[in-house]
């Protein structure tokens, strides 16, 4: 879209007077800002020794959630690998030995160096099994260290369920109508 | 000329040197800590107890890193410039008194009411007498008596602009060659006000003796009361010199990677560092004795003895430590001049205003008119500089182009 003459500003420069072609009003005035914060209070943050108080909405390591019998959440419906951009989801599904399901994961592993942390698997997720936690310091020895797999994304979800900073965000509290099997069968 | 004692001067030497060198490692974090808290930040605080070790481990750091010369530099002069930068830093130092001093005795006068023979040896006895006073006296200065005193320190610290000269040549690189002539330039520039400013006050003390102009000052009051025209050309001068912020364009990071020092690394670059910052402390010693009196404070450092001594030690001291603080503070307020305005304020605005007032003092000076006559003549030249500057074609702010709304109008329709 061109850009119309009514949404144009024109912008002059302003007249410089006697005062400022003194330029040192300008320099103390300069100073003066410079002096004023040494005395404001500081903003940084000792982090080992301080832990940052992060927004509720953080996106940090995966979990998968348990249900309220403490299985694990997930139907295996790919939606999250399919909605990932940075493919780093792999999930080999089977039949579930459960009856409120037909599928479940056998196992279920996160790249969590691929991973770009954007949140897509999460809100793909018909049955809110796949959530971003809080905890931001990652660390591994290895790559293969943090291909994080079923269990150790289960136990991400025992650390962090009842630690108060991540609740469940399941609404229901259980299988949503994505996981029900076929009335028809 | 008054003997001296070697062993005491030596001593002094060493002191002076083991003082300044850690002046200057601690400068450093100084530098960082003032700027971390002018940007509400905290600094340097992991070694020891708020970061005081940092120089230690920075020192350390510097000589036990690998100290590459690369094949493409030109050995020799690649090596001496850092030498050169630290070493003309610190030889400016000799004749800058850290303390109290006192000015070496004059010539005594050969009365003419007796016989000549008498008259002479009367006059060489009490000269010999206050040549022996001044020599047992300590004075707080490695080179007590220099009467070339400021110039020997304006020509030994212009030979440091060698050390960035050589320095970015022998790189063989073309960021480091750009910084280095960029320094030479902003050098010969800013050496004319920086001589300039101060000959107001050599005409008054009527002597280069940097013991003499304190001691001027101690009887007539601060240089700062009566010429505070050629105390900002000499301030601003001395930024440039010292390749301060907003003068720092030698090694402006953003354009030229590192300056002059681009290749150097461990303690060649430390060397550099050293030189920046003993010269820093050279010039705010200066600063502190052309303007702000040296060692005097008005009723602190009166009488003699041992209390008026620290006194007077401390007095210098502080001076200079403000005006240290002061350099840090600017560096981080200011942002750098682009090159062409470096250039005009030197050549356009400093130096006229630096010959205008050297005609001022010389006037005062001539027709024996109070010294205050310089001070207000010396405001009423600053604001004409910013009157003529208001009348400057383009001083009032770029007009837009009528020609220019027109054809946006036509192609945006």
């Amino acid at each position: 879209m061109p850009i119309a003459e009514k949404d144009v500003r024109w912008i002059e420069e302003p007249k410089l007077g006697l005062f400022d072609l003194l330029y040192v009003p300008a320099i103390v005035g300069g100073l003066a800002t410079t002096l004023k914060h040494v005395f404001m209070p500081r903003v940084t943050q000792q982090f080992p020794e301080e832990k940052p108080t992060l927004p509720p909405n953080y996106r940090g390591v995966h979990r998968l959630n348990r249900d309220e019998q403490g299985r694990v959440k997930c139907v295996a419906c790919y939606m999250c690998s399919t909605a990932c951009p940075a493919h780093c989801i792999d999930i080999v599904a089977a039949p579930s030995p459960w009856p409120d399901r037909e599928k479940y994961p056998e196992t279920f592993v996160i790249d969590e160096l691929r991973c770009i942390y954007c949140g897509m698997c999460e809100e793909a997720c018909p049955v809110d099994a796949i959530e971003l936690t809080s905890l931001y310091d990652l660390t591994g020895l290895s790559r293969e260290q943090m291909m994080f797999d079923k269990e150790k994304l289960l136990s991400v979800f025992d650390q962090t369920a009842n630690a108060g900073k991540d609740p469940i965000r399941t609404s229901a509290g259980r299988l949503s109508v994505a996981s029900e099997p076929p009335k028809d069968q | 000329m008054p003997s001296f004692d070697l062993v005491t001067t030596l001593i002094t030497i060493v002191a002076v040197l083991l003082v300044v060198l850690h002046t200057v490692a601690y400068l450093i974090l100084v530098e960082r800590k003032v700027s971390a808290y002018m940007q509400d930040r905290i600094g340097p605080n992991r070694v020891g107890p708020f970061g005081i070790f940092q120089p230690l481990v920075d020192g350390v750091k510097m000589f036990i890193k690998e100290d590459i010369i690369p094949n493409h530099v030109d050995k020799v002069f690649y090596i001496i410039a850092p030498a050169i930068a630290t070493a003309t830093a610190l030889i400016a130092f000799a004749i800058v008194p850290f303390g109290p001093t006192t000015p070496p005795p004059e010539p005594a006068p050969i009365r003419t009411d007796i016989p000549a023979a008498d008259a002479q040896q009367q006059a060489q006895a009490a000269f010999d007498s206050s040549q022996k006073a001044y020599s047992e006296r300590y004075q707080y200065v490695i080179a007590p008596g220099v009467d070339i005193g400021i110039l020997f320190a304006f020509s030994i610290s212009s030979l440091a602009v060698y050390g960035i000269i050589l320095g970015g040549w022998s790189s063989n690189n073309k960021y480091s060659m750009l910084g280095s002539l960029r320094s030479s330039a902003q050098i010969i520039s800013y050496e004319i006000p920086l001589g300039m400013s101060i000959l107001g006050i050599v005409l008054f003390s009527g002597s280069l003796n940097l013991e003499k102009i304190i001691d001027w000052q101690a009887n007539h009051g601060w240089n700062i009361l009566w010429q505070p025209l050629a105390f900002f050309i000499f301030l601003t001068s001395v930024f440039a010199e010292c390749n301060r912020l907003p003068f720092d364009l030698p090694e402006a990071e953003q354009e030229l990677v590192g300056g002059y020092h681009t290749e150097y690394s461990a303690i060649k670059m430390g060397l550099f560092f050293l030189g920046e910052y003993s010269h820093m402390i050279t010039t705010s010693f200066l600063l502190a004795i052309l303007f702000f009196g040296g060692w005097h404070f008005p009723g602190l450092t009166d009488g003699s003895g041992w209390f008026a001594h620290v006194m007077k030690l401390l007095v210098i001291v502080g001076k200079a430590t403000l005006f240290i603080l002061f350099y840090i503070v600017v560096r981080w307020t200011l942002p750098r001049f682009r090159f062409d305005q470096l250039m005009s304020i030197a050549w356009k605005a400093m130096i006229p205003l630096s010959i205008a007032n050297f005609v001022v003092v010389m006037c005062v000076r001539e027709f024996d008119l109070p010294l205050v006559a310089i001070t207000l003549a010396s405001f009423a030249l600053f604001a004409g500089v910013a009157w003529i500057n208001t009348r400057r074609p383009g001083a009032s702010g770029v007009k837009i182009d009528p020609n220019l709304k027109r054809a946006l109008a036509a192609a945006n329709p």
